[in-house]
C-alpha cells in the first residue's frame, strides 16, 4: 500500500521535475540558425569540395594512388622538346601535358588522403560544400585545362617525337650491330598515366 | 439563435445548415493554429526554432501551406485493402468528433444544440471515434495498423470509465447535465468556478485531464500512433487528404476535451473578472483561451514524457484512476449532502 | 473458449522502421502482443569492409573505411587500427600524441552515449532529450572539425601519429566542454533517467544476467550493465589509459533487477561522467609542444605476420585481426564487432516480452548497423 502512494507520488514529482526543466527551455536561446540565410563560419581547415590547381599540377599522379575509393583519374603525355611548360609555384619542373584530370566528387570520401602526397601543393580541400546537382553527371568535375584539340596535338607531337627518336636509336642500333633487340618496348603505350611519370614519383617521396 | 438566423435567410434548412457550421468556423481556424502552436512549442521546448519561413512573422502560414499540399496530394488506397471501409474511416473520426461540438456552450449566446442531456451526448458520441480507429485499422490490412488499432480500442474503452466517473463528480455537484447551464451556475467571480468548489471537484478535475489525454491519444498515452513503435498505428498506410482528417480529428479532439474540461471546471464562457470583460463576445475569447490553455498543457506533457507500455497504460486506468475516481464520487456526493 | 482459434503472427519489425537504429530487421513472432521468438536479420549495410581493405594500395587507406564503420563513433575505430598497426610495426609515439588521442577518444565516447541515450528517449518515446542531446554532441563535434576539418568521418588518427596538429585553442575549448558538460548531465537525469515513466519502462526489461552476458560474449556497456567489471581500458590498457584515474561503472539494479535496460542506460550516463574525469586528466597532463607525425612512417610495410589488437570503443571490445604477408596492402582484416556481438544476445532477452520492450531492449543495446554488416 505505502509502495501504492509512493509511486503516484513519484509519476507526479518526477513528471513535474521534467515539466520544469521543458518549461525554461521554452524561453532559452535556440542554438539553430536560419541556414541559408545565416551561414557558419567554416574553419580554414575544412574538409570539403576538392580543388585543383592546374598551374601547379605535375601529373604525377600520387594523389590518384593515394586515393583509398578511387574517384581521381589523370592522363598524362610527356612534353616533348621545343614545347617548355614551366615550372610550378613551388619550383619543380613539368615534364607532362595533364591531359585529363577528373574528380568523381560523387565518389570522394573527403578523406584527404590525396592531400598530404602532393609535390606541389595543388590539390586541396576547400570550404564549399553546397555543390549539389540534379544530375550525378555533372559531379564529374574536369580539371584539365586542355581542350581536345590540344589534348590531340600533345599526343600527336609525342607520337611523332617517339617515333623519330626509336628511329635514330634504330639507325645508331643498326650501325653498330644487327641485333633484333628493341630498346624502350615500354615506351610504346603512350598515353598511359601509370607507366608515364616515373621522373616525379621520387620527388615526391621526400 | 436558429430564429434570429431564420429571419434572416430564405429558408429554415439552410439556417439550420449555417447554425451546424458554425463551429467549423472555430474548430478549423483553430486546427491550423494548434499544429503550428505545437511545433513551435516543441521547437523551442527543444532549444530550436521550428518552421521561420513560410508566410513571414514565425512561419505563421506554414500549416496552411501543409494543408493545401495535403489536399493536391495522390489519394493512395492499398491495393488489398477493405476498400470501403479504408476510404470512410477517416470522415467517420471526424463526424464522430465534429458531433460532440453541438453541445458545447461557445458563448452564453451560442450554442449548438440546446440538449438537457449535454455532458451524456458529448460522452456518447465520442465513442464513434474509437470505432473508426478501429476500422482504419483493419481496413489497412497491415499488421501494425492492426495493432495500433486494437490498442486504440481496449485504451479508449478502459478510459472511457475514469472520464465519466469524473465527469459525474461534476454532475452530483450541480445537478444537471446541460452543458449551458452548468456554465450559467459558475458565472460571477473566479471563486464560482467549479474547480474551487470543493477540493474533491479539483481531484476529479485532475483525474479529468489524465484520462481525456488517454481519449485524445496524446502522450503519454499516444499508443495507438506511437511513432517509433508501430509507426503511426493505425494511420500508416494513410496519405494526403485522408491522413490529414485524421490529424483534424486528434486536434478537434483535442480542443474538445479542453473545452469541455473549462465548461465543467473553469467556468465556460465566463470571465474570471466578473463583469469586466463579459458578454457574449468576451465568452467565445474565454473560452477559446481556457481551450488554448490546456491544449498547451498537453502539449508541454508531450515535448517532456516518454510513452508508457500498453499494459502500464491499462495498469494506470484499472489499478489507479478507476478506483480512486469511484471514491472521489463518493467524497463528492458526501461533500454536497453536508454542505 | 477452446474452439476460439488463435494464431501466431509473424510480424517484419524493419529493416525501414525508426527504432530499429539503421536497417535491422528483426523478425518477431507475436502472440497479441507478447513476443515468442525475435530473430535479428542483418546485412542490409554490407560494404565489403573486410574485402576492401584486402584491395587496398596502402596500410593508411584502411582508415577511411575504418572510420565508415561505426559511424558514430569513428574515432574509436581509429584508434584501435592504429594501435594495431602500431604494435605491428613496433612504433611509439609520443606523450603528446597519446594524451590527443585519449581526449578524442574519450570526446567521441560522450558524443556516441549522447546519441545513445538521445536516441533511447526517443524509442521510448520522448523526443525532447534526443535534441538536447545533439545540441551537445555538436559542441563535441565542433572541436573535432575545427582539429581536422571532418565532423563525422575524420580519418584523424594515423598510423603513428596524428593528421593534423591541434589548432592552438584546442585546450580552452576542452576544458571549456569540460566546464559546460556535467550540469548538462543533471538536465538529462531531470529530464528522462529519473522519470516515473521512463522507469517503468525500462526497469526489469529485458534482464540480461551476467552469465548470459558472458556466454553472449558481450562487452561494454551491455557487460557492465549486467554487474561484470569489465573495461579493456583498466584491464587491457592501450594508449596510456593506465595513467589516469577513472572509475569502470557497472549497473546495480537500482530500479529493478541487475542487467536491465534501465542499468545498461544508466551506465552509459555515468560513463560520460568518467570520461569527463579522463580528459579533464588528459588536457592537463598534455604538452604543448611536439610534432604529431613524428613517427608516421613514410612507408607502411610490416613484416610478415599477423596481429590482434582490442580497444574499447563506446559500443565494446573493438577488435582488429590483421595479417600482413609483408608487401604494402594487408593480406586480411578482420573486425571484431562489438555491436554485431552484443545484438546475439536480442533474442534471449527478449523471449516473452511486449512489442514496445523489443524496442527498449534494441535501443538498450546500441547497435550501429555500420558496424554490424560491416
Amino acid at each position: 500500500m505505502k509502495r501504492y502512494f509512493k509511486d503516484i507520488w513519484d509519476s507526479f514529482y518526477t513528471i513535474g521535475i521534467g515539466m520544469g526543466v521543458t518549461f525554461r527551455h521554452l524561453f532559452t536561446k535556440s542554438v539553430t540558425i536560419q541556414y541559408p540565410d545565416v551561414k557558419l563560419e567554416l574553419t580554414d581547415r575544412a574538409r570539403n569540395r576538392l580543388y585543383v590547381n592546374m598551374d601547379d599540377c605535375i601529373g604525377c599522379d600520387q594523389c590518384s594512388k593515394a586515393c583509398p575509393v578511387n574517384c581521381i583519374t589523370i592522363e598524362t603525355v610527356k612534353a616533348v622538346p621545343p614545347d617548355d611548360l614551366g615550372v610550378t609555384s613551388t619550383g619543380n619542373p613539368k615534364r607532362l601535358w595533364v591531359t585529363k584530370f577528373d574528380i568523381d566528387i560523387a565518389k570522394c570520401c573527403y578523406c584527404a588522403l590525396c592531400v598530404y602526397p602532393c609535390p606541389t601543393e595543388c590539390i586541396k580541400m576547400t570550404d564549399v560544400y553546397e555543390f549539389s546537382e540534379f544530375d550525378r553527371h555533372n559531379l564529374l568535375y574536369n580539371f584539365s585545362t586542355m581542350t581536345p584539340a590540344e589534348v590531340e596535338n600533345a599526343a600527336m607531337k609525342f607520337e611523332k617525337w617517339q617515333a623519330d627518336k626509336a628511329a635514330a636509336k634504330k639507325e645508331t642500333t643498326d650501325k653498330k650491330k644487327a641485333a633484333g633487340e628493341k630498346p624502350q618496348p615500354k615506351k610504346q603505350e603512350t598515353g598511359d598515366s601509370n607507366k608515364n611519370n616515373p621522373p616525379d614519383e621520387n620527388k615526391s617521396e621526400s | 439563435m436558429v430564429e434570429t438566423l431564420e429571419q434572416f435567410l430564405p429558408h429554415p434548412l439552410l439556417a439550420l445548415f449555417i447554425h451546424a457550421a458554425l463551429p467549423m468556423v472555430i474548430v478549423f481556424p483553430y486546427v491550423l493554429f494548434a499544429v503550428w502552436l505545437e511545433r513551435k512549442v516543441s521547437a523551442h521546448m527543444q532549444d530550436r526554432l521550428g518552421p521561420m519561413r513560410t508566410g513571414g512573422w514565425h512561419g505563421w502560414s506554414q500549416t496552411i501551406a501543409d494543408m493545401i499540399k495535403m489536399i493536391q496530394k495522390e489519394d493512395i488506397v492499398p491495393s488489398r485493402s477493405d476498400k470501403f471501409l479504408f476510404k470512410f474511416a477517416p470522415f467517420l473520426a471526424f463526424m464522430g468528433s465534429y458531433a460532440a461540438f453541438a453541445v458545447i456552450p461557445f458563448s452564453s449566446e451560442y450554442i449548438g444544440a440546446h440538449l438537457d442531456v449535454g455532458a451524456f451526448y458529448i460522452l456518447a458520441v465520442t465513442s464513434i471515434v474509437t470505432l473508426s480507429i478501429l476500422m482504419a485499422g483493419w481496413a489497412s490490412n497491415n499488421k501494425w495498423s492492426l495493432l495500433g488499432a486494437m490498442r486504440t480500442s481496449a485504451q479508449i474503452v478502459s478510459y472511457e470509465i475514469p472520464t465519466v466517473v469524473a465527469v459525474l463528480s461534476v454532475i452530483v455537484a450541480t445537478g444537471t447535465l446541460n452543458l449551458m447551464t452548468i456554465s450559467e451556475m459558475q458565472s460571477g467571480t473566479i471563486f464560482n468556478w467549479l474547480i474551487f468548489h470543493s477540493p474533491f471537484l479539483f481531484i476529479a478535475f485532475v483525474l479529468y485531464f489524465i484520462s481525456s489525454l488517454a481519449e485524445v491519444n496524446r502522450t503519454p498515452f499516444d499508443l495507438p500512433e506511437s511513432e517509433s513503435e508501430l509507426v503511426g498505428g493505425f494511420h500508416t498506410e494513410y496519405s494526403g487528404m485522408r491522413w490529414g482528417m485524421f490529424m483534424l480529428t486528434e486536434y478537434a479532439d483535442m480542443f474538445l476535451v479542453s473545452l469541455l474540461g473549462s465548461v465543467l471546471f473553469f467556468g465556460g464562457w465566463n470571465s474570471p473578472f466578473g463583469d469586466f470583460m463579459s458578454g457574449p463576445i468576451w465568452g467565445v475569447f474565454w473560452m477559446i483561451s481556457k481551450g488554448m490553455f490546456f491544449i498547451f498543457v498537453m502539449m508541454w506533457l508531450r515535448w517532456t514524457l516518454p510513452r508508457l507500455r500498453v499494459d502500464q497504460l491499462m495498469d494506470v486506468c484499472w489499478k489507479y484512476l478507476i478506483p480512486f475516481a469511484f471514491v472521489n464520487l463518493v467524497l463528492v456526493a458526501l461533500w454536497e449532502m453536508i454542505f | 473458449m477452446p474452439e476460439l482459434r488463435t494464431e501466431e503472427m509473424v510480424i517484419n519489425m524493419g529493416p525501414q522502421h525508426p527504432s530499429t537504429h539503421g536497417v535491422l530487421r528483426v523478425e518477431l513472432v507475436l502472440d497479441g502482443e507478447i513476443v515468442v521468438d525475435a530473430i535479428p536479420h542483418i546485412g542490409y549495410l554490407h560494404r565489403c569492409f573486410e574485402k576492401h581493405s584486402e584491395s587496398m594500395n596502402d596500410y593508411q587507406q584502411v582508415i577511411p573505411y575504418v572510420d565508415r564503420m561505426d559511424y558514430v563513433a569513428a574515432i574509436s575505430n581509429e584508434l584501435g587500427f592504429a594501435i594495431a598497426m602500431e604494435r605491428m610495426l613496433g612504433i611509439e609515439v609520443s606523450e603528446r600524441v597519446e594524451c590527443i588521442r585519449v581526449i578524442f577518444a574519450e570526446l567521441q565516447r560522450i558524443a556516441s552515449h549522447l546519441v545513445a541515450i538521445g536516441t533511447y528517449g526517443l524509442d521510448i518515446g520522448a523526443f525532447t532529450p534526443f535534441l538536447h542531446c545533439f545540441r551537445d554532441r555538436e559542441r563535441i563535434l565542433d572541436i573535432f572539425e575545427s582539429t581536422c576539418g571532418a565532423r563525422l568521418l575524420y580519418n584523424y588518427i594515423w598510423v603513428g601519429g596524428l593528421s593534423h596538429d591541434v589548432p592552438t585553442d584546442f585546450k580552452d575549448k576542452v576544458r571549456d566542454f569540460v566546464q559546460y558538460f556535467p550540469p548538462k548531465i543533471k538536465e538529462y537525469n531531470d529530464l528522462l533517467t529519473y522519470n516515473k515513466i521512463f522507469i517503468d519502462r525500462t526497469a526489469d526489461v529485458g534482464v540480461l544476467p551476467a552469465d548470459v552476458a558472458l556466454n553472449y560474449a558481450s562487452s561494454g556497456p551491455i557487460l557492465r550493465g549486467s554487474g561484470v567489471n569489465w573495461d579493456l581500458r583498466r584491464d587491457d590498457p592501450y594508449s596510456i589509459y593506465d595513467q589516469f584515474e577513472f572509475d569502470v561503472v557497472v549497473g546495480k539494479g537500482e530500479m529493478g533487477t541487475v542487467g536491465d535496460c534501465w542499468d545498461r542506460y544508466i551506465v552509459r550516463v555515468r560513463e560520460m561522467e568518467q570520461s569527463i574525469r579522463i580528459i579533464a586528466q588528459a588536457v592537463e597532463r598534455m604538452p604543448d609542444e611536439g610534432d604529431v607525425k613524428a613517427a608516421v612512417p613514410k612507408r607502411i610495410r610490416p613484416p610478415e605476420g599477423e596481429i590482434y589488437a582490442r580497444t574499447e570503443t563506446p559500443r565494446g571490445e573493438l577488435g582488429y585481426y590483421i595479417i600482413s604477408d609483408g608487401s604494402m596492402s594487408p593480406y586480411r582484416v578482420k573486425a571484431r564487432s562489438p555491436c554485431f556481438v552484443n545484438l546475439s544476445v536480442l533474442p534471449a532477452i527478449s523471449r516473452g516480452s511486449m512489442v514496445s520492450d523489443v524496442v527498449a531492449i534494441v535501443g538498450s543495446i546500441d547497435i550501429v548497423l555500420g558496424e554490424i554488416d560491416r
